[in-house]
């Protein structure tokens, strides 16, 4: 039997060697970005500007995207605006200097379409997301997290010291946060990435994930500790966690199909919200198995990494 | 006990066929429609309703209507358009979108919306409070009534109308028997600080009078007293209090009301009125902001992910696969008749939720074979593992989903106060999808399992790759 719980220390490395970096573009974002934020925030969060452009032709929402593009607009917001045949479209993206403004327009009318200059407009506009949701998101993210901390507890309440399951529930769970978090702040230093309203919700579906995978590969513990009462907490922990890593490897590669054919084949305005929704799925079930148990072990044990149990067992009692 | 199998079979099969018929995208027979009753008859078209970011709505941009050259004090436009995302929100109308644009506009998208007049109304209905003057016989509380202001801006006092015109009044006539009753003066009389207090035991709302007021509302008083002055709010009256006295600075209004309703009062007496006069410029249709071929393309890719994965199910766990496909089949196409039914309107966030909750689905399936090859491995029969199988997982399944559930509650409650209807959006869809999942995976597929391996059947015993194991 392969001992996952045993060998701790490895699995909490490659979980530090993929948090740490990420931490580290969140805080250097946080001093060097103006928004003194973690990601590059997107016009959901801030003042943008707001494109009125009527077309004398049919044209298509990648031609246009492609101009924004050329002017370092990542990721804007296109919609089509009144009836097909109006060729009216609107969008939404960061805010842009006046002069530029021109030239963009120019663009438009030399690369996608003969464009009615009298009847498109630009005009800046404020923050669809306000500051107060982004509040309140985080506030209810907080108060779920104390339920979740109360429910576990309450649920293994027949397992011995069952608030160590809650509290490294809830570390896994900040797990997942920071690894999605992270990767995401490299992706928005390296690529620019923006983070846009749909972040929000892609962060609440990791961390509804994150706990609903942990409980699941606890039940056996749960379950196992009557059945196998006697034997060491660390074997019996251990074999659940081989007994469910089979479900924990069939639910892993169903989520990873349906994320990987939304971001082969998905439109172009959801790939990053579906980027993070993969990394913080995988991430949720490598946390349930690789860091909320063996913390739970190491917490029963007071060794953090295993390191007493392996060098008892490299020099042998005499 | 075959028997009882048999019966939630039946009931299994009804409950997927009117889920298909209510997703259908056909004409729906009439009596459906009249089932839905608690949904607004002009917009129950029983389709899926899909918000801004999918399907686009209407778009309403309004200015502010002051007079060329004279600016708008600062802060005035932001109060305008959250006056405006509240009523708008108070509404039903979920995942509206209110925004600032340029100086002197603000930018509303309705979701959903394709009737204009329905849009117009609403907008209209942002406010317009007004003093009217209760006559002998004064209206009911709730009421809807016509006012001389409402019809045609006339007061008793114009010279209390004092920021330019009147802002987008109603133009229905709502009367019933027909009175129009006179409006004294408007909410513009009004200084912006309206409480609630109950220190004489009794509940009360306290006003004051801007000072350039307080005149005509002295002589309005001292010659109405005793009889009834009605507090009016897009027509539909509020309260009817008696002048009990003359008033010049302000006073006070008791009434029947609890002391949630008083702050209520208060409050709409504060901000029920926009703060500076705004016009519709124009309105129109919102194609989907997350764009059109972009949302195309992300369907078709999310049926050629879901594809994969019932075939991945097929593949991996066999004949209990392809009853898990049916079942998982039966989860989303009720789930779907739900969002029609209650409705809810869709968006990116919601199918978020929505996908969550298929993989929850997906999971308890998983968890089920998984422990009925257990039992099966152990040595049972293809009935006991079945049994065994279903009361082994149970507990991990209710509990995972328990702790999801709290937290979507939670999530929800605070996505409803502060205002955040993605993460409202998001709750709401995987509530409904946990609890649907639950259903499936509990009942449909257990009704499934229970009917293919009631029998000692030799085929399946023989040939285990049926199984998977």
């Amino acid at each position: 039997m392969y001992h996952i719980v045993r060998n701790r220390a490895i699995y909490f490395l490659i979980s530090l060697a993929v948090i740490l970096p990420g931490l580290g573009f969140m805080v250097y974002n946080t001093v060097t970005l103006s928004s003194h934020t973690p990601w590059h925030l997107s016009v959901d969060f801030r003042q943008g500007s707001i494109f009125d452009i009527k077309f004398n032709e049919t044209v298509t929402e990648d031609a246009i995207r492609n101009v924004f593009e050329q002017f370092g607009l990542s990721n804007p917001s296109i919609s089509k605006l009144g009836a097909d045949s109006d060729n009216l479209w609107q969008v939404r993206t960061d805010f842009l200097q006046g002069d530029k403004t021109q030239a963009l327009l120019d663009a438009l009318n030399k690369q996608v379409g003969a464009l009615d200059q009298k009847q498109s407009s630009v005009s800046s506009v404020s923050a669809k997301v306000a500051s107060e949701v982004t509040r309140a998101a985080i506030l209810a993210v907080i108060a779920a997290t104390v339920a979740i901390l109360l429910f576990i507890w309450y649920t293994f309440r027949k397992a011995p010291n069952a608030i160590r399951y809650s509290v490294c529930a809830i570390v896994a769970m900040i797990h997942d946060v920071l690894v999605a978090g992270g990767l995401t702040a490299i992706f928005s230093t390296l690529f620019k990435w923006e983070i846009d309203a749909l972040f929000l919700t892609a962060m609440l579906t990791v961390i509804g994930f994150s706990v609903q995978d942990t409980i699941v590969v606890y039940d056996r513990i749960r379950e196992n500790l009557v059945r196998h009462r006697g034997e060491p907490f660390e074997d019996v922990v251990s074999r659940s966690l081989i007994e469910t890593l089979h479900r924990s490897l069939t639910i892993s590669l169903t989520n990873i199909f349906v994320m990987t054919a939304l971001l082969l084949f998905g439109g172009a305005s959801i790939k990053q919200f579906v980027a993070v929704l993969l990394i913080g799925l995988v991430s949720g079930t490598y946390s349930s198995i690789f860091n909320a148990v063996p913390l739970v072990v190491a917490w029963e044990e007071r060794d953090l990494l295993g390191l007493r149990a392996l060098r008892s067992r490299a020099m042998p009692a005499k | 006990m075959r028997e009882r199998n048999l019966i939630t079979l039946v009931i299994i099969i009804v409950i997927a066929l009117f889920s298909a018929l209510i997703v259908a995208p056909i004409q729906k027979p009439p009596f459906i429609e009249s089932l839905v009753f608690w949904q607004d008859p002009r917009g129950r078209d029983l389709q899926i309703k899909q918000g801004l970011d999918l399907k686009g709505g209407l778009q309403v941009l309004l200015s502010a209507d002051v007079k060329p050259g004279s600016s708008i004090v600062s802060g005035t436009l932001e109060s305008a358009r959250a006056i405006i995302e509240n009523r708008v929100n108070g509404t039903g109308i979920s995942e509206a979108s209110v925004q600032l644009q340029g100086s002197d506009r603000i930018l509303v998208e309705l979701p959903g919306v394709t009737d204009r007049q329905l849009a117009i109304d609403l907008i209209k209905r942002t406010g317009q409070l007004e003093f009217v003057d209760g006559g002998p016989t004064p209206p009911a509380t709730g009421t809807m009534i016509s006012t001389t202001y409402g019809i045609d801006q006339r007061l008793l006092y114009p010279q209390t109308a004092a920021v330019g015109k009147p802002i987008l009044t109603s133009t229905q006539t709502l009367t019933s028997a027909g009175k129009i009753y006179d409006t004294a003066f408007t909410g513009e009389i009004l200084q912006n600080n309206s409480r609630a207090d109950s220190q004489t035991g009794q509940i009360v709302v306290l006003f004051s009078i801007k000072p350039a007021a307080q005149q005509y509302f002295k002589e309005y008083t001292s010659k109405k007293i005793g009889q009834p002055l009605c507090i009016v709010l897009d027509s539909q009256v509020l309260s009817c209090p008696v002048i009990q006295a003359v008033l010049t600075e302000g006073g006070q209004i008791s009434g029947n009301f609890t002391a949630a309703e008083a702050r209520n009062l208060a409050i709409t007496l504060n901000y029920g009125s926009l703060p500076i006069p705004l016009k519709i410029e124009t309105v129109r249709d919102v194609g989907a902001t997350l764009g059109a071929d972009s949302v195309r393309r992300s369907i078709i890719a999310g049926v050629i992910g879901l594809s994969v994965l019932l075939l991945f199910m097929l593949l991996y766990y066999r004949l209990p696969g392809l009853l898990s496909g049916l079942s998982l089949l039966f989860f989303a196409v009720t789930t779907l008749a739900v969002y029609v039914l209650l409705p809810v309107t869709l968006t990116l966030p919601g199918i978020a939720g929505f996908l969550l909750s298929i993989a929850t689905a997906v999971d308890a399936n998983i968890l089920i074979f998984e422990r009925f090859k257990e039992e099966l491995r152990g040595g049972r029969t293809l009935r006991g593992a079945v049994e065994a199988g279903f009361q082994r997982a149970w507990p991990s399944i209710r509990d995972s989903n328990l702790s999801t559930l709290i937290t979507c509650v939670i999530l929800f409650m605070f996505g409803n106060t502060f205002g955040a209807s993605a993460v409202k959006g998001f709750a709401f869809t995987l509530i409904l999808g946990i609890l649907v999942s639950l259903f499936s995976a509990m009942v449909v597929t257990r009704t499934f399992m229970r009917l293919v391996f009631s029998q000692p059947s030799e085929t399946i015993e023989k040939n285990k790759a049926l199984l998977g194991v």
